[in-house]
């Protein structure tokens, strides 16, 4: 916000004595003329002479009056296609039977643990709940980091946090905040965290751990440690004013982060194309100067390896970079949400059959084979068995402790949270009848 | 954010001298006063330089310290607090970021996250409202939220407030705001005193921490104790500091009210009309209420004083504080508080005068609290 200058005032105070012809610009020099292998062929054209604003030193003058809508779209890099065959042979991943299906099976286990609890919240069991569906092959990123690259996510990578080895229990405790919940019952159920798997506390706020992510990837290259900050986002929340501000931050500051937005065409009701207007969200990366890549978001190792790539990018020269991976959100958007009011059933039903991710890695592992049908639905029995065996065990636990309401809010209670609490004890005493404890955990 | 504020920043300090000096003749006399004052019994020093000891001690004792914010480094700081920094310490821990808020607070949020201690600068509270959702949402409860798994030793600071002749846009005291939320602390310092050792607490601080200070004091010039002096100096967060004694009214002030309560009181205590006791808040939350309590046990009268607008302000929290105390026995008159008028703050020097409270006003309001008897 500079003072407006009228332009006419500013002309008049030049004295037209002042505006003399300006010398021929800088770059009618004799290394314009060399004889370079570039140079031959610009003779046939005319000579591109740069630009020597600070603002845009790549830039050259053009006498072509061209106001542009668009840029050549960014391709999607893809290794299958939708029946699982690698296209291109030099894309062959070359990774261990144990490996590859480690992620297949993850993705069964949060198939089948998104399906029973979305079930739980619309029994009135737990209070929300979000599903995955549609999206697993995001697991395939997760594979290409280290355990010790510090994950921001948004609140649909929970599949993440299963490829880390977050356990079936540890999911329940949260979503039924009892008082074996990490975070102490203090969030609302998919918000998990775990400071032993690096994974950061979801944060409800969209688009808010995109310039944190920057920030911890900043701490991290000051720490001189070889590792990465991932961070998941949606193409919804990519809208928001922090992904700007941190996408720009990251590349000026030169952070060690991989943005990977999850482009599944929905925020809420929102379709994408009511989003945005330019070349989804991969295009934003390139504008603000970052290394881009778009990718087929229901291909597991499209997105496993654009994930090594990144990495290396990002571990070993310090620039963030940005993966878009487009895919589709299959379910709702939580159990708040009914998609049919804003999308056919039909439209659904036909992704799940043209293009699914757990498909095409399925036949991919079954043309190696490495899988087989008895092996599907073993692995879905077991599975299921111990989800509902942790869900039950949840539901039972009791709350946290009602002391636990005082405490994290600083790290030592402050004189009016010490009276308050005190306060509280001493009525839960007198009342008993109507301050019933029963469900929470004992004090400590 | 404002680059109109860079030149004002500049201009703004010859000018504040005089519109001081113009609407507080007892105010310039004793500020003469001090400036005549040499260094024959301490050293004097600027809040300005006061800031910039604290963190140049803070971030030479701990490496995991780092500055961060528009015009800190190269620029020397848009008002001059972090000069010399960039030069200390070079461009890892001093950084100078792109013009976005939400962008380098998010940023220094996250690498909190991370274990770094950023200092974060907003060049006036006022554009902290572009990052006030990873303020509040994310630093101050991220801690709670998280079961206690992740700290956020975040320090965040700025000129709040009051400043010269830059309008309602540059000019909101926001002490009411962030002392409303859990999981913050909030700390306003008044003189150079204050402001290094609640600036080196606030850094020391395992939780966020906001660090309010002020334009208008940057270039006043405090007398500094001994102790004041040294590396390890801090003053607690949570504690008032009774700055002038007194039997009949008690004056609960913060920032730079602080100083025209203390000139009123000097004023009313020479005209032999009362000996007021002036209570300097230093921490906005946790909020000092023990201090207050006993002061009032003993003068039975209370008058609050801010810069910030009256609705849901500090005084008002003051003021229900005390009627839920003990204190409440012993008013022999209402709480009344002094606060910023409750308009955008006029551009117009004139009109801009009349928006905060002043040493003649804060006098006004106390003579008549002391007229009131409760029951007469």
């Amino acid at each position: 916000m500079y003072a407006r200058v009228s332009v006419r005032a500013l002309a008049r105070s030049i004295p037209s004595k002042a505006i003399k012809t300006t010398p021929a610009p800088l770059a009618y020099s004799a290394k314009a003329f060399s004889t370079s292998a570039l140079s031959m062929d610009s003779h046939k054209k005319k000579e591109r002479v740069k630009v020597h604003f600070p603002g845009a030193l790549d830039s050259h003058f053009s006498q072509v009056l061209e106001i542009r809508e668009k840029m050549e779209p960014i391709d999607t890099f893809r290794v299958m296609d939708t029946d699982g065959k690698v296209l291109d042979k030099s894309l062959e991943p070359e990774v261990t039977e144990e490996f590859a299906t480690k992620i297949y099976k993850d993705m069964l286990t949060l198939n089948v643990m998104d399906l029973i609890l979305y079930e739980a919240q619309r029994q009135g069991r737990i209070s929300f709940y979000m599903t995955n569906a549609g999206e697993e092959a995001y697991i395939g990123s997760a594979a290409a980091l280290d355990p010790e690259d510090e994950i921001f996510g948004q609140y649909r990578e929970a599949g993440t946090l299963l490829y880390r080895g977050f356990t079936l229990d540890q999911f329940m405790n949260q979503c039924y905040s009892n008082d074996m919940d990490l975070g102490k019952g203090r969030q609302m159920p998919v918000h998990y965290g775990s400071k032993a798997l690096h994974f950061q506390t979801i944060s409800s706020p969209l688009a808010t751990q995109l310039p944190q992510a920057s920030g911890a990837a900043y701490a991290i290259k000051r720490s001189g440690k070889k590792n990465c900050v991932m961070c998941y986002f949606g193409e919804g929340a990519a809208s928001e004013g922090d992904f700007h501000a941190a996408l720009n931050i990251a590349a000026t500051t030169s952070c060690p982060v991989i943005f990977f937005c999850r482009n599944n065409g929905f925020a809420i009701s929102t379709p994408a194309n009511e989003q945005y207007k330019g070349d989804g969200i991969a295009s934003r990366g390139v504008g603000y100067g970052m290394h881009t890549i778009r990718v087929d978001g229901n291909d597991v190792w499209a997105v496993y390896k654009a994930t090594q790539e990144a990495r290396k990018i990002a571990v070993e020269q310090h620039k963030p970079v940005l993966i878009e991976a487009m895919t589709y959100r299959v379910g709702h958007h939580s159990t708040s949400d009914d998609s049919s009011a804003y999308r056919s059933k039909k439209e659904v039903e036909d992704w799940k059959r043209h293009d699914n991710p757990m498909v095409r890695m399925r036949k991919w592992l079954e043309s190696k084979g490495w899988w087989d049908e008895a092996r599907e639905n073993a692995h879905k029995s077991t599975q299921r068995t111990a989800v509902l065996k942790s869900f039950a065990a949840a539901e039972k636990r009791k709350k946290p402790a009602v002391s636990e309401m005082f405490n994290d809010v600083y790290d030592k209670l402050t004189p009016n949270l010490i009276e308050q609490k005190k306060e509280l004890e001493e009525l839960i005493k007198k009342y008993p009848a109507h301050y019933d404890t029963s469900n929470y955990a004992k004090e400590n | 954010m404002s680059s109109i504020l860079k030149k004002a920043a500049v201009v703004s300090i010859p000018n504040v001298r005089q519109a001081l000096l113009r609407s507080n003749p007892v105010l310039a006399s004793s500020l003469l006063a001090k400036r005549a004052y040499n260094s024959k019994n301490g050293v004097e020093m600027t809040v300005r330089d006061a800031l910039n000891s604290a963190l140049e001690e803070e971030m030479t004792a701990d490496e995991k310290i780092y500055l961060l914010g528009e015009e800190v480094g190269q620029y020397n700081g848009a008002y001059k607090v972090s000069k010399g920094l960039l030069d200390k310490f070079g461009p890892k821990r001093v950084i100078d970021t792109p013009i976005t808020e939400s962008g380098f607070c998010g940023l220094a949020v996250g690498s909190a996250f991370a274990g770094l201690k950023p200092v974060c600068e907003f060049m006036t509270w006022n554009f902290a409202m572009q990052a006030i959702d990873q303020i509040v949402n994310s630093a101050a409860k991220t801690h709670y939220m998280s079961g206690g798994n992740v700290n956020c030793p975040i320090t965040f600071r700025g000129p709040n407030g009051a400043a010269a002749g830059v309008a309602a846009q540059h000019s909101q005291c926001f002490a009411a705001w962030y002392g409303s939320v859990p999981g913050l602390k909030v700390v306003s310092p008044w003189n150079s005193e204050d402001a290094k050792g609640l600036l080196k607490a606030a850094i020391r601080d395992p939780n966020p921490v906001v660090v309010l200070e002020n334009e208008l004091m940057y270039g006043v010039s405090f007398p500094m104790s001994e102790a004041a002096l040294s590396k390890d100096f801090v003053v607690e967060i949570g504690k008032a500091k009774i700055e002038k004694a007194g039997t009949d009214i008690t004056i609960v002030a913060h920032s730079r009210s602080v100083g025209f309560a203390l000139e009123a009181a000097m004023l009313l205590e020479k005209e032999g009309i009362c000996s007021a006791e002036v209570i300097n808040l230093r921490s906005i939350r946790p909020l000092d209420t023990e201090t207050i309590i006993n002061s009032v046990k003993k003068t039975n009268r209370l008058v609050t004083v801010e810069g910030g607008w009256p609705q849901y302000g500090v005084g008002s929290e003051i003021c229900a504080q005390i009627m839920e105390s003990e204190a409440f026995d012993h008013l022999d008159a209402p709480v009344v508080r002094v606060t910023g008028a409750d308009v955008p703050t006029p551009y117009a020097q004139n009109l801009e005068a009349y928006a905060f409270p002043d040493t003649e006003v804060i006098a006004r309001v106390i003579k008549r609290t002391m007229n009131k008897k409760i029951g007469a």
